[in-house]
């Protein structure tokens, strides 16, 4: 236990300087995966019917291939910021180091598989 | 930081039922949350029932009644009887509200009354409110100046003075501060919608100084950004302000300092 003033317990360590950033990106990638998945979504309903090398051959065009990684990386970011909120919020203080690290990791593995594959689409790979 | 057990004594029992008053024909029943720290008990609650035609209409009319005729030892903050002075915030009917503003029309049934919520109990309804009271101090809520003071006053426009509007009136009763989720799961690091909604008031004020040095108090993923616009502050209001917007305004600054 430990008797602190309120004070000393307000003030905590100081601002830490920083917090804007991910707010404002926060907010930037809600408008671009916004956007994004809408274009996402009209290219997946016109592959709906189409054979594996066609799907191939679209996602070899570099517009798609493109607009498909930047859905990905803007999906992905946005997760990893809300994700980081949530554990800021309700993690309990010791788990709050290993939680971040973990959410680090699983976006991480998350956009290498899902650019991975788009990579091996576009470029043709195996 | 959300904690999932309760300490010591924070067991709601059933508590007292005090008689009915004699001869009362028009009654209201109250049912409001008792604990001491004089004894090593849980906290329970309290049933009174209030003769309307003996006492004024307003809740704090009701909670004084109580203490004058039934129980003395009823402990609650109150002075203006007039919502200005925000002592005696409470829990009422579920809504942190102001009891001297609140009617007890307004209200069907039994009238239910806890102090603010997730704040240390000193006493009955009495809340410690010393932790916000220093978060208030943290942000410096004074007119801060590097020009000498002028002569007369600091003047200013009427489109600048408007901008206040909406700001100042806060009475500092704490119900939006105590009605915020994201203030119960860490109130020591984020400043909360009444201290946020200060904090906007000296930045909003085209007189004041110390806009950056106020800004950079503010900059952090805690004290600034733990809010996610649920609201729960400006519906609470009894003054009818809206620290959600004056929240927003102070990060619509950040962003304006940072990027643009």
């Amino acid at each position: 236990m430990s008797i602190r003033t309120p004070m000393g317990r307000a003030r905590g360590m100081g601002a830490a300087g920083h917090g804007v950033g991910e707010f404002w990106h926060q907010r930037v990638t809600s408008v671009t995966s916004l956007v994004l998945a809408i274009g996402m979504i009209f290219i997946l309903l016109t592959l709906a019917t189409s054979t594996y090398a066609e799907v191939r051959a679209t996602f070899a065009n570099p517009l798609v291939g493109g607009w498909m990684a930047l859905t990905v990386i803007s999906f992905v970011y946005h997760m990893y910021i809300g994700a980081q909120e949530v554990i800021m919020e309700y993690g309990p203080k010791t788990w709050k180091l290993g939680l971040t690290l973990a959410n680090t990791g699983f976006c991480l593995m998350i956009a290498a598989a899902c650019l991975f594959a788009l990579i091996k689409m576009s470029f043709g790979v195996l | 930081m959300v904690e999932f057990t309760l300490p010591k004594n924070s067991t709601l029992t059933e508590g007292k039922v005090w008689g009915k008053p004699a001869g009362a024909t028009k009654t209201r029943e109250f049912r409001i949350y008792r604990w001491s720290p004089d004894d090593d008990s849980n906290p329970r609650m309290d049933t009174f029932t209030v003769p309307t035609e003996d006492c004024g209409p307003m809740i704090l009319d009701a909670l004084l009644w109580i203490k004058d005729n039934v129980d003395p030892t009823l402990t609650l903050r109150r002075s203006c009887r007039e919502g200005i002075c925000g002592s005696c915030a409470m829990n009422i009917d579920g809504e942190n509200t102001l009891a001297c503003t609140k009617g007890m029309e307004e209200v069907s049934g039994t009238i239910t009354i806890y102090p603010l919520p997730h704040m240390p109990v000193i006493k009955d309804l009495v809340p410690d409110l010393s932790l916000p009271y220093a978060q208030l101090t943290m942000i410096q809520p004074w007119l801060q100046t590097e020009t000498p003071e002028p002569q007369k006053e600091w003047r200013q426009s009427h489109e600048d003075r408007a901008k206040l509007d909406g700001l100042y009136e806060c009475i500092l009763c704490f119900c939006c501060q105590t009605s915020c989720p994201s203030y119960w799961w860490n109130p020591e690091r984020y400043l909360g919608p009444a201290i946020l909604l200060q904090a906007y008031r000296w930045l909003a004020d085209s007189r004041d100084e110390a806009t950056g040095e106020r800004l950079e108090i503010l900059e952090d993923p805690y004290r600034l950004y733990r809010c996610h616009n649920i609201m729960n502050c400006t519906q609470t209001c009894p003054k009818g302000l809206n620290p959600a917007l004056a929240i927003n305004a102070i990060r619509a600054m950040m962003v304006k300092r940072s990027a643009f």
